[in-house]
């Protein structure tokens, strides 16, 4: 409610600079959202603070000193991990990379292809394929993974780089997503025109809606592409090696040796830290193509 | 009997898989046939969480493995429950590994999933070379043997020798002299604890209730019989619930950071654990290496000398091995040959099953940490030998998770320990029910 009033009342003080309740009331509006977005940022912020500083400590500075107290042991910590199990980390943090960049290129692929036919043919069964990828955008990944080991162990395709990439591959969100995006970026006129001048379906696609489509997939791209960092149970069922681990699974090996093996905190943190990178590399070089997303909607309009 | 036994499972098992999967249709389970053709060299996946596996694998693949021609291969896994559950799910697709790490307390659950193969024609002879208690675990009671046992967990007392001199203290010989002890130590210094109640380990309870006696899981003719809230166990739960209530020792969860540093600054003083305790401290409490010494748990009366058990796990056969022969002679040198126990202690630093491996090799010098007691070792191989058996059931799972939050509670608020006992009982007995097991009441 309060934001409301907020929003209607801004308006209202930038037309009239003359009055004399023009400043102090723009003032006041300012504060909340500002104090509320503060407020968010250190909920998430705060924690990433930890992650960064605990990694920084020794093992025998983690739980002694002061929380946010830098320690001095990064370099040690590092070397740690890069030499546990002859640098094990480090195949698991490649492990992630490529169930991540592979999964959700051809995730995006496979949303692009579908999502433009689903935006712009018109054919029998449309509207019901659609509604069935809905009821796949509200049904949790989770809850799939054991149906899908049993599927694919019949293929004899557990414990695979396979067995993880391949329930990946397709993505109900981002089908969804493409389609949203196809139907709204891509004119349909435009389309027609291809048509008239005589472009096959593919040409079309590929020459005229693909790269309209672009900031939308994209979107699909980083989605899936953090969802796959990030997921856990799938490979947990699928695999039994721990060289094809993602790097979630194998924190949590670190974690979970056995009651008579304290947990390798140090290096779990450490690991956790670094594994963050990748993520925020991505975020940042994609973001120009976001930026792109704005300019196309001005042109449109 | 056992025979019958053997059938009753089964169809247990089968009851839950068709509970849990639904509609799944439950073709062949497992190639059930004995005839393990051993010709030319075999293959075998062993799905373990402990640390250094890998190497002390190596030498059975190059020793007794090369010459019976067996290779293993480690695949690391981690441990807890969730483990149970994967290897459950790989074993409803027909591909669990041929050997798993399990600890005690799950070998029932698998079991009575059929995941797990009779192994007693194998490593029968193996009997000898552990305490009675620790071999009872692995037949369930049965004449059936369905792991090998690889490290234990024994209770043991851990203190600051140095406080309890400072305080005036004496190392406690009985529960009633623990109480008395930490009611001391609140006055002599009121912002010191002599320890806490936790909640967050189960088994820390479940080793509790088993050194006063206690059967959570007991059979009776075809029905099980589950015995959470009986006396013993009573017993132990207002012993410790009138210590928190009272204010004499902390109420606060251990494994956290607070409770790390209370450990390393003395602020707790004492700590009920097991025979691994030496590696969670050093980790825990870096600053007190040294500082620290272990005697037998506290007993219920004087006349007493037992302890429970926390931890250890066991090397067990799947029912979805080709080669059940080989997996078993593997398992079975694994944990009785001398050269793989001292590897296993050695880059492992497990605490092995095995009772002559207990006095050997790694063991023969205390551990870094306890330096300053130099028979460590052979105090702890006596306390392991008063280990009491234990009754572990197929939902252990159900009543370790309804104790963290039922005692977790109660410790917070302080309430009465009793009534968190009798949700425990009446949660893990509605489970088994739903699950299609006949309880006793």
């Amino acid at each position: 409610m309060s934001s409301l009033a907020v929003r209607k009342a801004a308006p209202a003080a930038g037309t009239t600079p003359g009055t004399a309740q023009g400043p102090p009331l723009r003032r006041r509006i300012a504060l909340v959202p500002t104090i509320t977005l503060l407020l968010g940022a250190l909920y998430c912020l705060l924690p990433v603070a930890w992650v960064v500083i605990a990694s920084t400590k020794s093992g025998s500075e983690l739980f002694s000193t002061f929380t946010f107290l830098p320690g001095t042991g990064f370099a040690e910590n590092l070397s740690d991990l890069s030499a546990y199990r002859d640098g094990v980390y480090w195949q698991w943090m490649g492990n992630s990379a490529l169930y991540a960049v592979l999964g959700a290129l051809l995730s995006t692929v496979v949303s692009s292809f579908s999502g433009y036919a689903l935006a712009t043919y018109r054919f029998r069964g449309r509207e019901a394929i659609f509604n069935v990828l809905l009821a796949g955008v509200l049904m949790p990944p989770v809850i799939l993974a054991i149906p899908q080991y049993l599927l694919l162990a019949k293929v004899d395709l557990t414990d695979s780089y396979l067995s993880v990439l391949l329930p990946q591959i397709l993505s109900p969100y981002g089908v969804y997503l493409a389609r949203i995006y196809a139907a709204a970026a891509v004119p349909s006129d435009v389309v027609e025109a291809g048509r008239m001048d005589g472009a096959s379906e593919w040409r079309i696609f590929t020459r005229i809606a693909l790269p309209m489509m672009i900031p939308g997939l994209v979107t699909v791209f980083l989605f899936q592409f953090v969802a796959i960092w990030n997921n856990f149970l799938l490979p947990y069922i699928m695999l039994s090696d721990d060289e094809k681990f993602p790097i979630t699974l194998g924190l949590h090996t670190l974690l979970e040796q056995g009651a008579n093996t304290p947990a390798l905190y140090t290096l779990v943190i450490t690991g956790a830290f670094l594994a963050v990178f990748p993520l925020v590399a991505l975020f940042l070089v994609v973001q120009r193509f976001w930026s792109l997303d704005l300019l196309s909607g001005a042109v449109k309009s | 009997m056992p025979n019958t036994k053997r059938r009753r499972l089964f169809e247990i098992a089968a009851t839950t898989v068709a509970v849990t999967l639904g509609a799944t249709a439950l073709a062949a389970c497992g190639s059930e046939d004995d005839g393990d053709a051993q010709s030319g060299p075999v293959s075998l996946t062993y799905w373990t969480w402990t640390p250094g596996m890998d190497k002390v694998v190596d030498l059975w693949n190059k020793g007794p493995g090369k010459k019976e021609q067996i290779t293993v291969t480690v695949k690391k896994q981690a441990s807890g429950d969730t483990l149970v559950t994967k290897i459950l799910t790989a074993h409803k697709a027909g591909k669990a590994p041929d050997l798993v790490q399990a600890e005690y307390q799950a070998l029932p659950t698998l079991v009575s999933n059929d995941a797990l193969a009779d192994i007693s024609g194998e490593v029968g002879d193996a009997k000898g070379k552990f305490a009675e208690g620790v071999w009872q675990q692995t037949t369930l009671g049965t004449d059936a043997v369905y792991a090998v046992p690889q490290d234990i967990g024994p209770m043991m007392f851990y203190y600051r020798e140095d406080l309890f001199k400072k305080y005036d203290l004496t190392v406690p010989m009985t529960w009633d002299e623990f109480a008395e002890t930490a009611r001391k130590l609140k006055k002599a210094s009121p912002d010191t604890d002599l320890t806490t109640f936790s909640a967050n380990d189960s088994g820390l309870f479940a080793g509790l209730a088993q050194q006063a006696g206690a059967k959570w899981w007991t059979t009776e003719g075809d029905k099980w019989k589950v015995g959470i809230d009986d006396a013993a166990t009573q017993k132990v739960a207002k012993f410790w619930g009138d210590l928190v209530e009272e204010g004499a020792i902390d109420n606060q969860p251990m494994y956290t950071p607070a409770w790390n540093k209370a450990l390393n600054t003395g602020k707790q003083i004492a700590w009920v654990s097991a025979v691994w305790a030496p590696g969670t401290l050093s980790t825990a409490a870096p600053d007190t290496k040294g500082k620290w010494a272990m005697a037998p748990l506290p007993q219920w009366s004087g006349s007493e000398n037992v302890t429970g058990s926390w931890g250890g796990s066991s090397t067990a056969v799947t029912t979805d091995s080709g080669n059940k022969e080989a997996a078993a002679k593997f398992a079975a040198w694994l944990n009785t040959d001398g050269e793989a126990l001292n590897a296993l202690a050695k880059e492992s630093g497990i605490y092995p099953a095995s009772t002559s491996a207990q006095l050997s090799g790694a063991f023969t010098t205390p551990p870094d940490y306890f330096s300053n007691q130099a028979d460590f070792y052979t105090q702890a191989a006596e306390i392991a030998n008063t280990t009491a058996p234990s009754a572990w059931g197929p939902n252990v799972n159900v009543a370790y998770t309804s104790f963290k939050d039922a005692f977790g509670a109660a410790a917070k608020n302080k309430s009465d320990f009793t009534a968190a006992l009798k949700t425990m009982q009446d949660d893990t007995v509605a489970d088994m029910k739903k699950q299609g097991f006949e309880v006793a009441e």
